[in-house]
Parts: C-alpha cells; sequence; structure tokens
C-alpha cells in the first residue's frame, strides 16, 4: 500500500535540493552583508561637528590635499587639520556663518573639534600615507572622488581583500608622482595618452609596469606579507 | 615585631589552606629535597650545565618539564568554573566564531589640535634628552615620544655615561610614571587640599621660624647630586642658618665616601677605565649591575675587551659574597662571606709588597675545615702575581657594602700598582653633600626625639620604611607630634601615613631638574609631559622654602645655569645642552691625589663559627622604591630567576647540613629582632652565610607591591647596614610558594647533544676556533620548499654575543615596553604564563658550591624552517620574504600547536586577558605601532618588526637602502653590553653578517635543521693558567 502520494517524490526532491540551494544562498547573503556598507560604511557620510564640504573646498576652490593633511608625504597618517588651519581663512571669509560657529568656538576656547573618522582601519592594521604617495598611488584611487563629495565618506570598503586586490597587482593604479594629488587624473587611454620620461603611453598596464619599475616597487611576494600591514 | 610574624603565619596558613596545584596536577614540580638531589647526582651523572639544581639531578620532575610546552597547570583550568560548564561555553563561542568577523567596527573619534605645535607631526615620535636618576647618579636617556606621551626610553648614545645603554631600572621608570597608583593629590591628614592651600598653611609657621633663624626646620633628602637643588637647599640655609638639611637612603654609598676620607683625608668618586685593565679583581664589587653608579658604561668597556676576535681579552678575578652577574662573568671566582673580604684584601696586600716573596698567608679566620682554604690560597697568590704583571694596567674594584677600610686598602694597592691615573682616576664627588647618611639621620631621630624639631620636610625616599630599625625612625615621627611634617613622594607610602601633608611629588618625566653622572657630567631633565596629577617637584617646594615665592621647576634649574653660564650667548647655550643631553664643560677633571698611608686598622674580626647575614639591593625592586612596579616585580633576577618575592639566599652546602629545602619557611633572628621568610638554595653562596634582600614587604606601595615578599629592613640596623654575624637562624614550619622562571621554557637537548652554551677558554679557542660549531645537516635535507633569500635586498638576523652579554635583564624591560608586553601576576608566573617575549637563561657548570655560570638571552630564532608555522591551521604564522617568522594576532585563534612545536619554547600565550585595557594610563603608554594583544592569541618576539617597516618606508621615501647602523630592535638599542646585534645578514658588510662570519658563531638545536636567523658568539674565557684546575 502506498502511504505517500506520489507527488512526494518531487516534493522530496525539491526539498533536498531546496535546502542546498537554500544555504548557499543564506552564506551568499552573509558574504553580501559582510562586505555591504551597513559593515563598511563605504559610501556612508558619518555625522560630523560641521558639515565640512570637500566638494567646496577642493573642487571649487582648487585647495591642495596638503594644505590641510600637512603630514601625508612624511607619515603614516595624513593629518586632520588644527582649527587653526581652518581659521587661516575663516577668520576673513564667512566670519558670522552659524555654521562655522563650532570652529570658532574651538579656536576661542582652545578645545578640539571631535570629527568622526571616516576612512577607519582596525587597530591590528598599520598603513602607512607615505609609503604609498611616494611610490604614485593616487589619493581618490583609495579616497575616490573627494573633489565631489559635499561630505565625507570612505568611498572603499577598506577591507582585507581590497587592499590585496591592489598589493597583488600595484602596476593598475599607478601613476606619475606629480599627479597623485590629481583628483581629475585619468588613466591613460588611445585618446589621452600620457608622456613620461619622453616615451608616450596609451594604456595603463604599460605604464603602471614601467612605473613599478621606476619607482623600485618591492615585488608582489614582499608587499602581500602578512608583516607588511600586521605587527 | 610580633605583626611582622604573626603576617607571614597568615600568610603561609593562607597558602596551606588553599588547594595545593600539586594536588590539582600530580606530576606538578616538587620542592627540592637537596638530599635526594645529592644522592642522585651521586647516582648518576648529571648534565654538564644546568639552569636549576633539580635539572643537575635529573628529577622526574624536572624530565617532565622538559617535554612539556608551558609547565604542567598553565593549560588546565583551575578557576571556579567548572571544565564541564566551560566545555559549554567554549562550544557556544565555537558556533558564534564564524561571525566574529561580521561585527561592525565602532565609530572612532578623531581629535586635531587647534594650534599643532611646529615640530610635530602626527604618526612619527619624537626624541628628548633627559636623564634618570638613581640614587643620585643619572643615567642619561633620550625618550620617544608619541604626541607628547613618553613610550619608551633609550639611552643617549652620544653621552659618554650612558653609549646608548640603559640600565632595568631607567627603562621601567617609564611604567613609574604611568602607575596608577602613584599619589594623584595633596591631602592634609588624609582629606584632599590644593598646592594653594599648602602654601598658605606653611607660611605662619616659616615666618615663624625666621625669628629664631630656623632652629626647628629639618629638611630629610635623599642623594641630591642636582647642583641646581643642593644650591636651593643651601639658599633655605642661608635664610633659616640654624635650620639643618639631613641625607639619607637605605642604599648609600657612605663606605665608599669614608673610605675616601681614610686614604686621602677627602671624600672623592673613583671612576674606572675598564677598557684599559688587562686585570680586574672585584672586591665583592657587582658593578656589572644596575645600581652600581656608571655600570652602563662600565659594562660596555668591559665587553669591549672580552672579546676574542678584537685583541687580548682582560682577566676578571671575583671574590664576592653574594653570587652575582659579576661572579658569572669572572674568569675565577671565590664565594667568600663579605666579612672575609677585607683579610682577602690584606692577605693581598701583603702577597703583593712581599715583592714575590712566599709569605704566609692569614686566610679567613684559622678554620681548618674550610672548604675553600685552598682556593683560597692559590687565588690571592695568583691574582698578586697577575697584578704586578699588569701593573698600570689593572683595577681593583671594592663593593659599596665593603666597609671604609677596604676600599681604603683598595687604593692603596691601586696606586702602588700606579694604575691612577691609567686605569683608576678620581674626582669631586658627586654627591653635593657627601655626608655620612647614616649619621645624618641617627642626629635627626635624636632631634625629633628631643622635641627640637618644629617642621619637618621630607623630600623623597621612604624612611618609615627603609631607614635603619634600631633608630624607631617611623615611631619617633609617631610619637613625637612634631607640628608640622610634610611628606613629598610619588606614593601614598609608609613615610606619607605619618606625616599630616603629602604632597604628591611630579616624576622625573613631568618636571624639570639637573643631575651629574658618574663621571660628573650635567644632565638636564626636561619634562616629557606635564605633570599627570599637577605634582610638584623637590625644586618646587624648596624655591619656596627658599623665599622665591612660587617658581616653577623652569624658572629654578634655568635661573642655576644662567648665573652659571651668563652672557647673552645663554639661549644657545640652553638650547644646545637640552638637545644634546647634558652640559658641556661639567666633566669632573681628574684629581691627582695620594693616599697618605698604605696601613689602615683591621674593622671587622671574623668569626668562622658564627653565620653571617648580608644585606643587599635588589636587582629588580632597589630599596623599595621600585616595588609598584609589574616590569621589575616580575623580571626574574639574573641569578635565582625569582619574580614576585625576595627569599633568603643559602648556599647548598649550608642548606644541607641545616635540612633546608627550598621554599622551606625560615625565622631569621638578629639583635631580638625577628623575621620569617622563605629560602631560596642559591649555587654559589658561600657557606656560613646568607644573603637577604631589601625593598619587600612594603605595607603601602599599590596594586603590585604591597605585600609581595618579606621586609628585611628589621633585621637592618645603622652600625652594620651592610653585612653582620650572629644571625640565628631557625626552621618556622611550613612552606612559601616562589615563583621562579628558573627550569621553565628549558630547552629539550638530546643525550649526547651540545648543550645550549658553549664556552672554552681562549688558548682552547686559538688552538679550535670552530669548537661551537655543529655539523648542521645538508640544506637541501628538508621537507620545508626552499626561498630564494639571496636574491632579497634585506635578509634579517641577529648575533648575540654570551662573551659580551652580562645577564643584566635590561633587554627584557627594553623588549617590554616596546612590544606592549603584559605584565601577569605572580599567580600566573608560578604555572608558568608570564609573558616575556625575550628570556635571559643563566646556566650553571660544576662544583654547586661554586659553579661557573653563563648567560644566554633567547628570543624568537626566527627559523628559516620553522616548526611552529607548518602546524599552524590557520596560517596565523607565516614566513615574511625576510626571513621573518610573521605572527598574524588577528588570524590567531589559539590553538597553542605552534608553541607546541617550538623547539625553544619561545612562544607566549595569552591565557587570560592579561592586559590592563581599562586603566587609561596605560592606554597613553602604550606603544601605537605595535597592535594591543588580547585573550587566546599567542605572541612571540617580531625583530621588532615595526621599527623594520618603518625604517624601510623611510629609505625607500629617500631611494636608498636602509644603513647599518640605523635599524636596532629595542633589545640591541639599550643593550648596555653591545651583546646583541641585528641586522641584514644579505650585506656582507653589517655588523651581523661580520658576527656571524666569527668562528665561535653556532646556531642553538642547529642540529634539527631549524636553520634559526638568531645565532650565538660562543663564550670564551680567559682563564689564569696557573689557578686552572
Amino acid at each position: 500500500m502506498q502511504i505517500f502520494h506520489r507527488s512526494t517524490n518531487t516534493i522530496s526532491r525539491a526539498t533536498i535540493y531546496g535546502a542546498v540551494f537554500l544555504v548557499g544562498v543564506l552564506l551568499w547573503a552573509v558574504l553580501e552583508l559582510q562586505r555591504s556598507p551597513y559593515i563598511t560604511y563605504a559610501k556612508v557620510a558619518r555625522p560630523q561637528p560641521v558639515p565640512f564640504s570637500h566638494q567646496h573646498h577642493v573642487g571649487g576652490l582648487g585647495i591642495d590635499c596638503r594644505y590641510c593633511h600637512t603630514s601625508v608625504e612624511n607619515s603614516s597618517f595624513a593629518g586632520i587639520p588644527p582649527t587653526k588651519t581652518c581659521m587661516n581663512c575663516h577668520s576673513q571669509i564667512w566670519l558670522g556663518a552659524p555654521l562655522l560657529e563650532p570652529v570658532r568656538e574651538s579656536f576661542r576656547s582652545g578645545k578640539s573639534l571631535v570629527w568622526t573618522r571616516a576612512n577607519d582601519l582596525p587597530d591590528f592594521v598599520y598603513f602607512d600615507h607615505s609609503i604609498h604617495i611616494n611610490k604614485g598611488v593616487g589619493c581618490n584611487t583609495c579616497h575616490g572622488p573627494v573633489d565631489r563629495m559635499p561630505l565625507m565618506f570612505n568611498y572603499a570598503s577598506l577591507q582585507m581583500e581590497w587592499c590585496l586586490d591592489c598589493h597583488r597587482d600595484p602596476a593598475k593604479n599607478l601613476r606619475p608622482r606629480d599627479q597623485v594629488f590629481n583628483m581629475r587624473y585619468e588613466q591613460p587611454s588611445n585618446d589621452k595618452p600620457l608622456m613620461l620620461d619622453g616615451k608616450l603611453y596609451t594604456d595603463q598596464l604599460s605604464l603602471g609596469t614601467d612605473l613599478v619599475k621606476k619607482y623600485n616597487l618591492r615585488t608582489v611576494t614582499d608587499i602581500t606579507s602578512c608583516s607588511t600591514c600586521h605587527r | 615585631m610580633d605583626a611582622r610574624h604573626s603576617r607571614a603565619k597568615t600568610l603561609m596558613e593562607e597558602e596551606n589552606k588553599k588547594p595545593h596545584r600539586e594536588e590539582v596536577c600530580p606530576g606538578k614540580k616538587d620542592k627540592l629535597d637537596l638530599k635526594a638531589v645529592s644522592a642522585q647526582i651521586a647516582a648518576t651523572k648529571g648534565p654538564e650545565y644546568w639552569r636549576s639544581l633539580e635539572e643537575l639531578a635529573g628529577t622526574p620532575e624536572f624530565q617532565e618539564m622538559l617535554h612539556r610546552e608551558f609547565p604542567k597547570g598553565a593549560s588546565e583550568w583551575l578557576d571556579a568554573v567548572s571544565r564541564r560548564g566551560f566545555l559549554k561555553l567554549m562550544g557556544a563561542s565555537l558556533a558564534m566564531a564564524g561571525m566574529t568577523a561580521c561585527t561592525k567596527q565602532p565609530m572612532e573619534p578623531i581629535v586635531p589640535y587647534v594650534r599643532q605645535p611646529e615640530e610635530v607631526i602626527p604618526g612619527r615620535p619624537l626624541f628628548f634628552a633627559s636623564a634618570f636618576t638613581l640614587s643620585g647618579y643619572a643615567t642619561p636617556i633620550m625618550v620617544e615620544s608619541h604626541l607628547y606621551r613618553p613610550t619608551k626610553i633609550e639611552g643617549n648614545d652620544q653621552h659618554p655615561a650612558s653609549l646608548g645603554g640603559t640600565d632595568v631600572f631607567t627603562q621601567a621608570s617609564l611604567l613609574e610614571m604611568y602607575d596608577p597608583d602613584r599619589s594623584q593629590t595633596i591631602t592634609y591628614l588624609g582629606d584632599v587640599r590644593t598646592w594653594g592651600g599648602f602654601l598658605d598653611a606653611i607660611r605662619g609657621p616659616l615666618n615663624a621660624q625666621k625669628a629664631v633663624q630656623g632652629a626647628g626646620i629639618r629638611i630629610l633628602t635623599r642623594t641630591v647630586s642636582s647642583p641646581a637643588l643642593a644650591d636651593q637647599l643651601r639658599s633655605v640655609l642661608k635664610l633659616y642658618p640654624q635650620a639643618k638639611w639631613h641625607v639619607y637612603e637605605p642604599v648609600n654609598r657612605e663606605n665608599v665616601l669614608e673610605g675616601a676620607k681614610l686614604a686621602f683625608g677627602q671624600p672623592v668618586e673613583t671612576l674606572y677605565k675598564l677598557e684599559n685593565a688587562d686585570v680586574i679583581v672585584s672586591l665583592d664589587a657587582d658593578f656589572l649591575c644596575a645600581g652600581f653608579p656608571g655600570n652602563t658604561r662600565y659594562i660596555r668597556d668591559f665587553a669591549k675587551r672580552r672579546n676574542p676576535d678584537a685583541g687580548n681579552m682582560s682577566r676578571l678575578y671575583v671574590v664576592e659574597s653574594t653570587p652575582s652577574s659579576t661572579g658569572v662573568k669572572a674568569d675565577h671566582r671565590l664565594p667568600l662571606r663579605a666579612i672575609d673580604v677585607e683579610v682577602f684584601a690584606r692577605d693581598l696586600q701583603r702577597h703583593w709588597e712581599a715583592k714575590g716573596d712566599v709569605i704566609a698567608l692569614t686566610g679567613p679566620g684559622s678554620d681548618a675545615a674550610w672548604a675553600y682554604k685552598h682556593e683560597y690560597m692559590e687565588m690571592v697568590s695568583s691574582v698578586a702575581k697577575d697584578l704586578k704583571a699588569h701593573s698600570g694596567s689593572s683595577i681593583i674594584i671594592v663593593g659599596d657594602h665593603q666597609p671604609p677600610v677596604v676600599h681604603a686598602l683598595a687604593h692603596a694597592i691601586n696606586q702602588a700598582l700606579g694604575n691612577v691615573g691609567k686605569t683608576v682616576f678620581y674626582t669631586d664627588p658627586v654627591d653635593a653633600n657627601p655626608i655620612n647618611q647614616t649619621e645624618s639621620i641617627k642626629d635627626l631621630v635624636a632631634e625629633m626625639r628631643a622635641g627640637k624639631v618644629d617642621m619637618l620636610f621630607i623630600i623623597g625616599g621612604n624612611p618609615a620604611y627603609d631607614a635603619p630599625v634600631d633608630l624607631g625612625f617611623a615611631d619617633a615621627l609617631k610619637t613625637t607630634n612634631i607640628p608640622m611634617r610634610v611628606h613629598l613622594g610619588l606614593y601614598q607610602d609608609e613615610t606619607a601615613e605619618l606625616c599630616q601633608w603629602h604632597l604628591n611629588e611630579a616624576h622625573y618625566l613631568e618636571s624639570w631638574g639637573d643631575i651629574r653622572a658618574y663621571d660628573g657630567t650635567v644632565s638636564i631633565v626636561q619634562p616629557l609631559i606635564a605633570p599627570l596629577y599637577s605634582g610638584k617637584s623637590a625644586y618646587e617646594l624648596t624655591a619656596f622654602l627658599a623665599g622665591q615665592a612660587e617658581a616653577s621647576g623652569h624658572e629654578v634649574v634655568q635661573g642655576y645655569w644662567k648665573k652659571q653660564h651668563p652672557g647673552a650667548d645663554f639661549d644657545a647655550f640652553w638650547r644646545k645642552s637640552l638637545h644634546d643631553g647634558w652640559i658641556a664643560g661639567t666633566t669632573f677633571t681628574p684629581k691627582s691625589i695620594n693616599p697618605k698611608t698604605a696601613n689602615f686598622p683591621p674593622s671587622t674580626a671574623s668569626d668562622a663559627k658564627s653565620i653571617e647575614i648580608n644585606f643587599r639591593r635588589d636587582p629588580s625592586v632597589y630599596d623599595g622604591c621600585f616595588s609598584n612596579n609589574g616590569w621589575l616585580q616580575e623580571l626574574p633576577k639574573p641569578m635565582s630567576k625569582m619574580t614576585w618575592d625576595n627569599p633568603v639566599f643559602i648556599g647548598p652546602a649550608m642548606a644541607a647540613r641545616m635540612g633546608l629545602k627550598t621554599e622551606d619557611l625560615v625565622t631569621l633572628e638578629l639583635n631580638g629582632k625577628k623575621v620569617t621568610a622563605p629560602i631560596w638554595i642559591q649555587a654559589g653562596h658561600p657557606d656560613n652565610s646568607i644573603t637577604v634582600f631589601l625593598g619587600y614587604g612594603r605595607r603601602r606601595a599599590g596594586r603590585a607591591g604591597t605585600g609581595a615578599g618579606f621586609d628585611m629592613y628589621p633585621l637592618r640596623s645603622s652600625a652594620t647596614p651592610w653585612f653582620t654575624t650572629g644571625v640565628n637562624i631557625a626552621k618556622a614550619g611550613g612552606t612559601y610558594k616562589l615563583a621562579t622562571t628558573q627550569g621553565y621554557q628549558t630547552m629539550d637537548t638530546p643525550v649526547g647533544a651540545r648543550p645550549q652554551v658553549r664556552t672554552a677558554s681562549v688558548d682552547e679557542y686559538r688552538k679550535e676556533p670552530e669548537f661551537a660549531k655543529d655539523e648542521e645537516p645538508p640544506k637541501e635535507l628538508t621537507l620545508y620548499k626552499p626561498y630564494p633569500y639571496e636574491k632579497e635586498a634585506y635578509v634579517w638576523g641577529m648575533a648575540i654575543d654570551l662573551d659580551a652579554c652580562v645577564g643584566c635583564n635590561n633587554c627584557i624591560v627594553a623588549c617590554q615596553a616596546e612590544n606592549n608586553i603584559p605584565v601577569v601576576g605572580k599567580e600566573q608566573v608560578v604555572i608558568g604564563r608570564h609573558m616575556h617575549w625575550l628570556r635571559v637563561d643563566t646556566y650553571y657548570q660544576g662544583d654547586r658550591d661554586n659553579p661557573k655560570a653563563y648567560f644566554q638571552p633567547v628570543p624568537c630564532q626566527q627559523c628559516e624552517n620553522a616548526p611552529c608555522e607548518v602546524v599552524c591551521p590557520v596560517g596565523a604564522t607565516v614566513h615574511s620574504t625576510e626571513g621573518l617568522n610573521d605572527m598574524v594576532y588577528n588570524r590567531c585563534v589559539g590553538t597553542r600547536y605552534c608553541s607546541n612545536n617550538c623547539p625553544y619554547k619561545v612562544r607566549r600565550f595569552n591565557f587570560l586577558l592579561f592586559q590592563d585595557w581599562e586603566t587609561p594610563q596605560y592606554k597613553m603608554m602604550r606603544n601605537p605601532d605595535v597592535t594591543v594583544r588580547s585573550r587566546g592569541v599567542m605572541e612571540k618576539c617580531t625583530y621588532c618588526v615595526q621599527r623594520i617597516t618603518q625604517h624601510r618606508i623611510d629609505s625607500e621615501r629617500e631611494d636608498r637602502k636602509i644603513q647599518d647602523s640605523e635599524l636596532q630592535t629595542a633589545c640591541q638599542q639599550s643593550c648596555p653590553a653591545n651583546a646583541i646585534v641585528f641586522g641584514n645578514i644579505n650585506d656582507p658588510n653589517s655588523q651581523v653578517s661580520k658576527l656571524k662570519g666569527v668562528p665561535r658563531n653556532y646556531g642553538l638545536l642547529a642540529d634539527l635543521n631549524t636553520r634559526p636567523r638568531t645565532t650565538y658568539l660562543a663564550e670564551i674565557r680567559n682563564p689564569n693558567s696557573e689557578l686552572q684546575s
């Protein structure tokens, strides 16, 4: 006697394969969540005491990165400008702007502004700005089009796979040192070739490969050793 | 006395009540039973080199330790949670473990300056020259400062008194500054007060004193060698002519000064040039140990002359009463009771003066049964002969605790040998007020009792704890009702308790000052940080007393030097002095003086029958002032590897005679005072003599120091502060658990294999230079994938010269400070969970009663074929291309397979959350360039990879290679002996490559084919052929 209906066969098959599928989907969901802005804060503006606009200051006024981030070329830390740097201009312009009151208050009272770190690496990762700048990694390669960000956010996920993506093949991101702070830099193409050391480049790969040699980059095995970033 | 006795007893009972670890973990090492040990030694032939007496005997307990990665008990869960409960928790956490990667990072604030100082580059440290002070002698230092927080202390390599080296106290003074138990406020009878309130309160009484010319004012300081502070104190005395300045500290040098007075009629400082000496004779002088003035420089000079590959080696004879690191380095060592050292000195003098004729020696006492009579006689005649052969290039150094007459004798012999002006120099004393300190405090107590004191200012120091017991200083302070007792100190200690006013002192890293090094050179002490608790320095207090209203320390110190250096260029002079770390032209010039006589009346009569007791400063906590310093408390002491305690040292022969075992409690009785403490059988300790160490048993030290160890000051009287005979030893019954790391982390050497420490005499070395080398297995004979290191720009390696190492422990503390290594506490050390990345093994060899000994620092060996890496299931320890054995904390899941597979036992595991993540002071102290590890993570020496990375980045930015001299590991940088050399072994011209090319270079357990990157230079001794037996 048949206890189960015929359709049970189909249902059970569907359930078994479905379960495998479901586990897969769940796993995928977890991995996606792990990479999502919910976890990484990528492209999420964080609360700040003053709604400082990089778009206005960099894109609009053309202030160089290093005017504020003074130690970016010779320290691991790029530097957050002291209140004094803001007041260099804002003691002359936008004197009464209510948005700038926290800045003026900080300057008057001598109490620091407390910003929220936008690009925040875990504490066991030791990133160094100076060496990346020196080897021809542009600011916007990691930080994105800062000159078009009204409010600051981290452009990339800042996860290890993202770091390794470049450390495993730095040639695809390198640019001449004098272009590092250029926010509107474009990689060489047939339309926009790039001239360097008397050689014309029309694609990133050949430029990058030459720059790896020119700037004495360590080998990929060297820069993917654990102690490069962890200590 | 009874209170102390009962305290020890309660401790004992508590100890007995606790479930003993031996019960919980059967097999845990037993207490040392000497009889059994002797029997076993007689029956079997023990190892040639041994670290503990248990090892010598080859007890089963030792065998078990050898085969375990951590001692039994380290990996067991012994707390209240049941094993089952623990497993449940673990199961749950394992299930959740996969989710840990999904944690969201919290938002982090970022706080810039308002006005950024010009010289600060965030992310890069600044270095400031300053000086650390111990008993009036400066160690010149460079302090690393991250955003104006001092994080690491290095030696000032430009300063002749340091040459880059430091000692353990200097290194650990950083932790002292951040100590959360430091006194944080001014108090009056326990209530919080302000500095202004204090000044208001003393203004009236001070004015009243003016009428009587300050007859009631007494100031008690520790040794003052600061020119500005001495000037301040003298101007106080000028303002109040009847006031008095007393000086006392328990570890003082009055014997040295009295000895100089005896010989020359004036107090002088004696300086030695060890690099010019071919023969050095130490009469109970531990001149290679922290605390001996000038020790960092002396170690450097001594080590320079101990290198057989660079010319003639010097020879060191040591006659000593307490086994010390200087004795370890001796070519010939004679254990002698302290009281007999004078006899030795006289015999030496007589023998020397006999101009080669054989004379009858007196020897210590006339005890025919004395086991070392023969050695004694031989030693005297050989030393005398050797000295004569090296007139003008020899030195006799006398220990600070030897009576004045021995110092005077040494001056006479040094003079007669023509050493003065060549290897021995005399200068003005560094001490600004070179008075007899014991007499000084005696006078003070007498006047306190006579009611002559109205205002007592105790500036630094803790006399209520450490003054001679017969004076009853604490009692006098308590009962004499001095109307105004003021204590300025770093801690609310035993003295602060007995004073109405306590002023919290500013640490030397927080205040201005000046101080002389052993050669007289003045260093300016500059603050690295504003006082954490608004403390005041001695300069500021004395400025007020001297009537200078409220002068800051800066004004006082700068003002004084402006007087010394008037002129328009003062600013340049001041800036240069601050920058360099010393004031040019302040070094004392050697004096030419002659001893008045060579005959001095004997001071002590040796009594061979009665037992001698020696009082010594502790190698870790000094006189008790560093009691609350966890780094120092947990530092294994050079000879016993003891931590957190000060057991009574007793020789093996004497212990066997008295039927005593290590950890047995004994009661010491001297002049009617009793102290109960455990004993420690120390190989090489002279017979019929014991040594006790000062600085423990503090009642009010803080979280680390309070209650640790046993207070020995109750036995120490003003008449015999360093040694005396007539102590009574009685078994008190019961035992006391000691936390020693001796015997832990012992490397398992197969039967018949070479010992880990290899030595030869210089003659043997010349004959067979490659004696230390093992036959290494061929490079190809391995399953490890070979890596072409030869093509790398840098391949890191280290060479440790055992010849130079004097076992001072400086490297351990330097490593601890640099790498954020936690302190674990006594309980955890007992079960072998201490965290030091670097250990210094002490190996003994030969006769238990007078063994030879050797030091061997062991960090991670950074094996090329690293056994730890292949067993890690998560790839948390892997090789870098430069040959570093990287440890990746964030990958580590704590399986401990790696440490289980490490033949050198150098990996340390965070069994518990040893790091203090909460205390705000510690957060400021940590090195921001090194990860702070959490529970369940393995850690080990990284060759200071943070320093390598920083220098690599800097050099690449400048398009050059890392220079050999610029990159140093923390242990190397402040090593006073230059024993540790680190560098690029791919560069044939680097110092490390050259050392590795020396024939006596060998690798530890090299026959395992681990190919260690750290190698050792075998120790070469230079024995006198006459004495070789």
